[in-house]
């Protein structure tokens, strides 16, 4: 007689955005696994068109409330490139810092509020505050000093309004970044703390050989420009990305996958980052690394959550470094004047690369824009940890493995929102 | 009587949207375990994996009404909820993906989707309170977490929330900020624009960009006027009220009359 079990989460929870998750166990064999995306399309690629170049960071910030700098960031490098203008360095350093805000708020959201209830058996954060709430008030201490970057400099937390192609509205005084200083320096303490709480908890044994690609620049840990290199040998500019990765459709999902040709699934994001540039780390983010025992390279997805609690050390250590030589720029921003283009930008945003291209004519109006964003890239390599998660958990009761495919999912902070620009939607709701 | 149970039941339900409305929930980091503690989160799967059955005494609303199923989804809760309260300019004017309402979607689809026969989408993209009654709207691309605050503050002491409905530019007065339109020459679209972000971005050196939607009766053709003299065209107009409010009726009527 033939036995199927069916594990399936119809609207994952603690995700960015809306999302599904159905496993097919036939026999005792795994049959099927499929991460699905339900959240609706909002068409951005098709009405960036027509746009004015100067308009489109604003536009594309509302691809993410989660990550907006990162597409702001993306978008007005891509229009740089076109307009053929290169930022001067204490504009570009300034891009930096309002990003490490970003990495701060964004990574200790997910790391405190939605990843670290999975390891310790709590709904959320709310819950798990009834019996650590020190621990959960250290994180939305450290969540609002990322905040803090992102409002005194961008005038909010979410869609900051002080971001534009060439730079910036508004400079920030000297005076206005030192005030942010007492406040990183106690995230640096708060963020070791928060590294050794994290690092307590129980990972699955579980490892995968990933391909890992990320930005690279050589003399820092990437954040806002580099060169894509893989783990494979891959090392382009950016403008190279789509002779080398392809967006496959995979009939199965339903989704298109994104591939690095040769190689297959591929993964963005922390992992990649710390994989392939960890010696570009901050001394004090590779000490606390050492701290506690994570290796220069970690394959475990899981532990995905300690290379975030690193990151975020090195966020906040860097933004001290750039606060410390920051002198303010005599212009905001660098004047760019549009021409026939093609342009094409990358930066790390919380969750891995987020590229873009646009084409641009002389008068200033877009004529295409190509935007991929981090999690459509790893929705293969999502489904291939499902299949490898889910294999050797077989013996594990429906709930149990419901919950640990979650999880699954939720080591990678996806961002359904984001993916969904690009990602094909189902019209079967589970 | 046990205290749990006299808890308002607050619900968070998510439509076509950035997710950035409901994360300024999470952003009240001062006062977020506060509010916890005055409020019951019933449904929020941003942040909770818990999950407790309506009827809510409050649901907040995010994003736009873009699919067949959302039309069925937001009757649903509804009836579920004693009040509805929709967050951000989405669930308020239909958000930036209301562009495809001047626009002819089919021919959008084919360029972002590989199989367009897939998707499934409404022409249009909605507010909420085309479809449902809505007992207050909070304003804003992404809202003001100060309001968000004193919305939740009114609900729990049984008050009226306190929401201006004025322009940007008493804002703008109130925090010293000299005008950009007369001082620079900087369009600005503040005089016809809703209060309540605290006229952030003429204090960050450029023009309002109308994110929090239009106020009440705003004077279109004075603006209108004022950006020709500052060298507008009318394509630039149109494109200015054609953002993250494009819908709003008095956005959306001037910049059809300027489109045609």
């Amino acid at each position: 007689m033939t036995e199927t079990r069916e594990i399936r989460t119809d609207y994952l929870a603690r995700v960015e955005g809306e999302g599904a998750m159905r496993v097919r166990i036939r026999d005792g064999q795994l049959e099927d696994v499929e991460f699905r995306i339900f959240e609706p399309p909002r068409f951005f690629e098709a009405l960036l068109r027509g746009r004015h170049f100067l308009e489109t960071p604003d536009i594309t910030a509302r691809i993410c409330g989660i990550c907006p700098i990162a597409y702001m960031a993306s978008s007005a490098a891509a229009l740089e490139q076109a307009c053929g203008v290169e930022l001067p360095e204490q504009i570009r350093l300034l891009r930096r810092l309002v990003y490490c805000g970003e990495w701060i708020e964004s990574h200790v959201l997910h790391v405190s509020m939605l990843h670290a209830p999975d390891f310790l058996g709590y709904d959320g954060a709310v819950e798990l505050a009834r019996d650590r709430r020190d621990l959960v008030e250290l994180a939305l201490r450290l969540k609002k000093t990322g905040n803090e970057l992102m409002r005194v400099i961008g005038g909010r937390e979410v869609h900051p309004v002080n971001f534009r192609v060439g730079g910036f509205y508004r400079a920030p005084t000297v005076a206005e970044l030192r005030a942010l200083v007492p406040e990183l320096e106690w995230a640096r303490e708060a963020t070791r703390e928060l590294l050794r709480w994290t690092s307590t908890f129980d990972f699955p044994e579980y490892q995968r050989d990933y391909a890992f690609v990320s930005l690279r620049q050589p003399g820092e840990y990437p954040i806002e420009r580099g060169r894509i290199v893989s783990s494979t040998g891959l090392d382009i500019p950016v403008e190279e990305y789509e002779l080398h990765f392809t967006e496959t459709h995979v009939e199965r999902s339903n989704a298109l996958h994104s591939t690095l040709e040769g190689v297959g699934a591929y993964l963005v994001g922390p992992l990649a980052r710390y994989a392939l540039n960890h010696a570009e780390l901050s001394e004090v983010a590779l000490e606390a690394a050492a701290e506690i025992g994570l290796e220069p390279v970690c394959r475990n997805p899981f532990k995905s959550i300690l290379v975030r609690g690193v990151e975020t050390l090195y966020a906040v250590d860097e933004a001290l470094r750039i606060i410390d030589g920051y002198e303010r720029p005599d212009e905001p921003f660098v004047e760019c004047v549009p021409r026939a283009a093609t342009g094409c930008g990358c930066t790390e945003a919380p969750r891995g690369i987020c590229w873009h291209r646009y084409e641009l004519a002389e008068d200033g109006l877009l004529l295409d824009a190509k935007i991929v964003p981090p999690t459509s890239q790893n929705q293969k390599s999502i489904e291939e940890d499902l299949v490898g998660v889910v294999s050797r958990s077989l013996a594990l009761s429906d709930d149990r493995l419901a919950h640990v495919c979650e999880q699954t999912i939720r080591n990678y902070d996806p961002c359904i929102s984001c993916a969904t620009h690009f990602l094909r939607l189902d019209v079967e709701r589970l | 009587m046990n205290a749990v149970a006299t808890k308002p039941k607050l619900a968070v339900w998510k439509f076509s949207s950035c997710d950035g409305c409901q994360l300024s929930l999470l952003d009240c980091e001062d006062e977020l375990l506060a509010i916890a503690e005055g409020i019951e989160i019933a449904y929020f799967p941003e942040a909770t994996s818990a999950e407790i059955e309506g009827p809510y005494d409050v649901s907040l609303v995010e994003g736009s009404v873009t699919t067949p199923h959302d039309l069925e989804r937001i009757q649903e809760i509804r009836e579920q909820s004693s009040l509805l309260v929709t967050i951000g300019a989405c669930a308020t004017s239909g958000g930036i993906q209301a562009l495809r309402n001047f626009a002819n979607v089919r021919e959008w689809i084919p360029l972002v989707y590989a199989s367009p026969e897939f998707v499934s989408t409404l022409d249009t993209s909605t507010p909420i309170a085309d479809h449902v009654q809505v007992d207050l709207e909070l304003r804003g691309c992404p809202i003001s977490k100060a309001q968000l605050v004193e919305t939740v503050a009114a609900l729990l002491s049984g008050r009226q929330a306190r929401i201006p409905s004025t322009s940007v530019c008493i804002e703008c007065k109130a925090r010293g900020t000299p005008c950009v339109m007369v001082a620079f020459g900087t369009p600005c679209l503040g005089p016809v624009t809703q209060a309540g972000c605290g006229a952030l971005c003429p204090a960050y050196a450029r023009g309002c960009y109308g994110c929090f939607g239009p106020m009440e009766s705003p004077n279109m053709p004075a603006l209108e006027r004022q950006w020709r003299e500052l060298g507008v065209d009318d394509a630039g107009l149109v494109r200015a009220l054609r953002t993250f409010n494009a819908n709003a009726p008095a956005f959306k009527e001037a910049s059809e009359e300027l489109a045609r």
